[in-house]
């Protein structure tokens, strides 16, 4: 069985109230080397088979239709998780 | 005249809608997102609620139910559709208003009595009122900052587009305070606020919802006149 893992982050420019949440919080436990936390989302897609590149292609397509929103966000990467290889950023 | 009232998994205020549009003078009718077909309704709501559990995005899913391929269409052949809160969300999911809703900047739910200014008294939702005035309706969201880039809402202004404004302070981020906007035709309407919720003496902080549902009916005899 393979699995495609597709990274969707919110674009920079919109603002991130949880990501904003979760940087104040940090340093109330002592966390105090980070400025600033963006919180994305992690998608994990399951193939009965191997991830051929049709199959990327289509979880690409289906990062740009559904799992995202390119209003507010954009896909940083789509790849095949046995590889680790980034297939497009 | 028939309004559509589309029920999604997770809808909330179907009821109310409906309830509004009959108060207004017009016959509600159910619709159900797995149902491909819109009854001959000549106008349909997209009420507020949580469809789909608000998973993946607000709206994201119920864009593709069945019953929404036909909206779009009917939108597109200007048939007049309002979103409401998550009828809103739905709308900018499915392209047919620009821009998108986001997070409320203060990181939480809003539920308030909401003063509005109406922008643009033009559209197939707003004819009833009068640009310039002020209406109060309840305002409940936890994702109601709508958000665009600059060029769109420099569009959105310089056409007129913006037909709610928050007054007072900003409840939830929007980019210029806007609550609700329309499409280049004026038949598609999308706002936070819920004016389904004030429609009823005694229910609400004021009956000044009742002027959206009102005005869709003079749309729809224009439009039949026509």
């Amino acid at each position: 069985m393979g699995r495609v893992v597709i990274d969707v982050m919110p674009k920079p420019e919109i603002l991130d109230p949880q990501g904003k949440a979760v940087v104040g919080a940090l340093p109330r436990l002592g966390f105090d080397a980070f400025t600033g936390v963006r919180q994305g989302k992690r998608f994990e897609l399951e193939v009965p088979g191997e991830v051929t590149p049709e199959v990327l292609a289509q979880a690409r397509a289906a990062a740009e239709t559904l799992l995202s929103n390119p209003v507010i966000e954009d896909v940083v990467s789509v790849r095949d998780a046995a590889a680790g290889e980034v297939a497009s950023a | 005249m028939r309004i559509g009232v589309v029920t999604f998994p997770g809808s909330l205020d179907d009821g109310d809608a409906r309830r509004a549009v009959r108060l207004a003078g017009a016959e509600p009718v159910r619709l159900w997102h797995a149902d491909a077909d819109l009854h001959g309704v000549d106008a349909v709501v997209l009420p507020g609620g949580f469809s789909y559990g608000d998973y993946l995005r607000c709206g994201a899913i119920a864009r593709f139910a069945p019953v929404m391929t036909e909206v779009v269409a009917a939108a597109r052949r200007g048939v007049p559709v309002l979103g409401i809160c998550n009828g809103f969300q739905v709308l900018c999911e499915s392209h047919l208003l620009p821009g998108a809703l986001v997070r409320n900047e203060a990181q939480r739910f809003v539920c308030t009595d909401q003063r509005l200014v109406v922008e643009n008294a033009d559209t197939a939702w707003t004819s009833a009122l009068t640009a310039g005035s002020e209406i109060t309706v309840p305002l409940k969201n936890g994702e109601g900052g709508f958000v665009a880039d600059t060029e769109t809402l420099d569009r959105l202004e310089g056409e007129g587009r913006v037909v709610f404004r928050y007054a007072g302070p900003n409840p939830n981020g929007s980019l210029r305070a806007i609550a609700g906007i329309t499409d280049e035709r004026g038949n598609v309407v999308g706002l936070m606020p819920h004016p389904e919720h004030a429609v009823e003496e005694g229910f609400g902080p004021t009956t000044d919802g009742l002027a959206l549902f009102a005005s869709v009916l003079t749309a729809g005899l224009a439009a039949v006149g026509a």
